[in-house]
């Protein structure tokens, strides 16, 4: 990227960046202009209209350092951004979609490892949207965590 | 040995949580009744690029920790509670700027779940806020949670001796 094309970068609104990352299909500098994604180190694959989050293992994620496991806020913030990234990605939203509410039922303690998300949106409606999402270490079908949010969408 | 203060548990256990200190989270009441919690405004935390606002993840480690502190400073003994699940409602985002704080609260302890409730408010001059009442500011969020007891005797020596001689062990 060149000092002019950065500089642009950095002057756009969070809803241009946005805008043009749906356009385009590259979701990187959505998530880089999130702090709070840099802050827990939240990483993400996109395989078709599927998207894979990825929160790679990180000492600062850490609750409790004897067992050690990872905090359960920081699961919880991981599935609530993964949830909105996904909506982001697939869905016509012109920025980040405002949730309502989210709960959240743990399975298994969050070993200090790599963990990765799913989502899946259950319905879409002209207003809200309902998210579920599925987290796990290591396999898919032993998931440390469960959750579901509801969201208010703003159109583009 | 002298009986441990309620706020003394509750800093000592908040000093174990790692990412509790990334966040800066700090004790700033903890009676039998509830503890109060807060968690410094910083822009490492925002989820919202244009408005400032902190992300809801930060205020779901606010809320689950606040509540956990909660259950560890009633609870007899030293006992470690996961937490089993959380909801939390969210009214309104929070100001740019503004400090959260954090009042949980246990409603009922049962022999295997501890219940518990936790409410989030602004507020812009949380330095001055000492008191374990409720605060003045617009409510953000409120969470209910429940804990499970898995009793004292799993507590593992090594963190139990961090509570009692905190810095010291």
């Amino acid at each position: 990227m060149s000092q002019n094309d950065k500089k642009t970068a950095e002057t756009l609104s969070f809803a241009e960046t946005l805008s043009f990352a749906q356009q385009h299909g590259d979701f990187q500098p959505v998530v880089d202009r999130i702090p709070y994604a840099g802050l827990i180190g939240l990483q993400f694959q996109r395989l078709g209209n599927d998207v894979l989050f990825h929160l790679p293992k990180n000492d600062n994620n850490i609750g409790n350092p004897i067992l050690p496991a990872i905090h359960g806020g920081v699961i919880g913030g991981f599935m609530e951004l993964s949830a909105s990234l996904h909506l982001m990605m697939n869905m016509d939203c012109a920025t980040i979609p405002k949730m309502i509410d989210f709960s959240l039922d743990y399975l298994r303690a969050g070993r200090h490892q790599d963990t990765y998300a799913e989502c899946q949106v259950w319905r879409q409606g002209n207003r809200v949207a309902n998210v579920a999402i599925n987290a796990w270490q290591t396999s898919r079908e032993n998931p440390i965590a469960t959750a579901r949010a509801h969201f208010l969408l703003s159109r583009s | 040995m002298t009986e441990l203060s309620i706020k003394t548990r509750a800093e000592r256990f908040l000093a174990t949580l790692q990412h509790a200190q990334v966040l800066g989270l700090t004790v700033v009441a903890a009676t039998p009744d509830s503890v109060v919690m807060r968690l410094p405004y910083q822009p490492q935390v925002i989820g919202d690029p244009d408005s400032g606002t902190l992300h809801g993840g930060s205020l779901t480690t606010l809320v689950d920790t606040a509540s956990g502190t909660a259950v560890f400073s009633v609870l007899p003994g030293f006992e470690l509670c996961p937490t089993l699940d959380l909801r939390l409602d969210y009214m309104q985002g929070a100001r740019s700027g503004c400090d959260l704080l954090a009042v949980a609260r246990v409603v009922r302890v049962a022999s295997q779940v501890v219940f518990t409730e936790c409410r989030v408010y602004e507020c812009e001059h949380t330095a001055e806020y000492s008191s374990a009442s409720e605060p003045d500011g617009n409510l953000i969020a409120k969470c209910s949670a429940t804990f499970m007891r898995i009793g004292a005797e799993m507590t593992p020596a090594d963190f139990r001796a961090r509570i009692e001689l905190g810095e010291q062990a």
